[in-house]
């Protein structure tokens, strides 16, 4: 019954939706009319990056509400969301993962890491960027990106 | 029966969509909109079919299996009207080994496919039919006793005929019974999550985390149908009121109506439950299918003492 309660006095937490972003979608998006299944594949990222990804599927800005949902395979989706800079271990997995992604796919580097190794660039355990590694299609700038900035890029692939 | 079946292949997924969209509200989202699972079954059916290495006939066969059984159960389940072509033929046992073909076909393709997840989930869905099956058939048994039939469409028009054998306790048992059943052969909560993304707690997810592109537009339009299905057999069951007895075409229009009304009541309640329940423990599972399986027993027990035949 309290659960019944706060449903009610909660209402609708998820704000309302900004003007769809201007940017040209990526050719691969093209084919996805309005459905996008995003696997995370952490590189060697903080976890900052992590977060606000949680936060851009959560309630309050809804990602899921322009069709794109987060699935457990990379089998099933069509996005790529790769957060941070590339490590030696994860160099060949993230190579694997995109590989096994059935096309149309798309891959979007999330964070300065992913797209310049920010604070790690020059380490030891680093193999590169995203780019380095797989070829990408889009970019989300930021340390951390805003989640605005991500269901942004989201709303690109889906077009919605 | 061509237009029963239609009916389920196209509302099945806005079936689904709803009860997504019922949970987001619940939730306090937004929700992606009736029509998502349509443009993600659109989308996956345009991608590339993705063959694992490894794999064979098993693999490739299970999509088409579960999709074809279920719709072979669509047109044999007397859910708009009980006098179709098939009526004579649906008997409850094919029906329930016709829902069985679908289970183990997907369960020898998680086999096939090799990994650790495949194999685990298999083993954890067959767990799960081996318990839900024999309560299914003995809830519709109780409820066929009156009827002296295992057919489905006369247990149906003796439930329309004779509405006071759905409030019987022997009635009122099957269909608790059957609900929990039904529950637990199409995967969701409390027995499986079908949104989660942890795979050690995955059954169903865990069988088709190798399907991509076309084949798993199949697979899921598959789990989807037998949603739809299951809950229209309930409907049926429980308040058969609506179902149309001839083969006229504007009384089958109406019981297609009628139909859908009811199926989507019953998703919306099972929707917002969800939203109340949480996943139960796997070995707790078979505490609560054994739960059923005895409800459906007394329910039996009690259609044959209580009538006194």
């Amino acid at each position: 019954m309290s659960l019944l309660r706060k449903i009610r006095d909660t209402g609708r937490v998820a704000e309302d939706a900004p003007p769809r972003p201007t940017g040209t979608p990526p050719r691969a998006a093209r084919d996805l009319g309005g459905s996008a299944q995003v696997r995370c594949v952490d590189a060697g990222s903080c976890n900052g990056c992590e977060i606000e990804i949680a936060a851009a599927f959560g309630p309050v800005h809804d990602a899921e509400r322009y069709g794109a949902r987060l699935v457990a395979s990379p089998r099933h989706a069509d996005v790529a969301l790769v957060t941070g800079p590339v490590t030696r271990n994860m160099a060949e997995p993230l190579r694997r993962t995109v590989a096994a992604m059935p096309r149309p796919r798309l891959v979007v580097a999330v964070g300065d890491c992913a797209i310049d190794c920010g604070e790690f660039a020059g380490g030891y355990g680093i193999e590169g960027t995203v780019a380095d590694v797989v070829p990408t299609d889009l970019q989300v700038p930021g340390c951390p990106p805003e989640p605005e900035a991500i269901v942004a890029a989201l709303r690109t692939v889906t077009g919605r | 029966m061509a237009a029963q079946v239609a009916a389920v292949c196209a509302g099945a997924p806005l079936l689904t969509g709803m009860m997504r969209q019922v949970r987001a509200r619940l939730e306090g989202r937004a929700g992606a909109g009736v029509g998502q699972p349509w443009r993600d079954l659109r989308k996956l059916m345009r991608k590339e079919a993705v063959t694992p290495q490894g794999t064979g006939p098993a693999f490739r066969m299970a999509p088409l299996l579960l999709v074809a059984t279920t719709a072979v159960v669509a047109a044999l389940v007397p859910l708009a009207s009980t006098a179709t072509p098939a009526g004579g033929s649906s008997d409850l046992i094919l029906v329930v080994a016709l829902l069985a073909l679908g289970t183990v076909a997907l369960a020898l393709a998680g086999l096939d496919t090799g990994t650790a997840f495949g194999g685990m989930g298999a083993s954890r869905e067959m767990t799960v039919a081996a318990l839900v099956e024999p309560t299914i058939l003995l809830a519709v048994f109780a409820l066929s006793m009156p009827s002296g039939s295992t057919n489905l469409a006369a247990i149906v028009s003796g439930g329309l005929r004779d509405p006071d054998r759905l409030a019987s306790p022997a009635g009122l048992l099957a269909t608790a019974a059957l609900a929990v059943a039904v529950l637990a052969e199409t995967g969701r909560l409390p027995v499986d999550n079908p949104t989660t993304h942890l795979e050690l707690t995955m059954v169903h997810e865990a069988m088709v985390l190798e399907y991509a592109g076309p084949d798993l537009a199949l697979v899921e339009l598959g789990a989807q149908m037998r949603l739809a299905v299951l809950l229209g057999l309930l409907a049926s069951l429980a308040a058969p009121w609506g179902i149309a007895t001839t083969a006229r075409p504007a009384a089958v229009a109406l019981a297609l109506l009628l139909l859908a009304v009811k199926v989507a009541v019953l998703g919306a309640v099972l929707a917002a439950a969800e939203v109340f329940w949480a996943k139960l423990r796997l070995f707790r599972v078979p505490e609560l299918l054994a739960g059923s399986f005895l409800l459906a027993l007394l329910a039996v027990t009690a259609s044959y003492f209580l009538t006194g035949e």
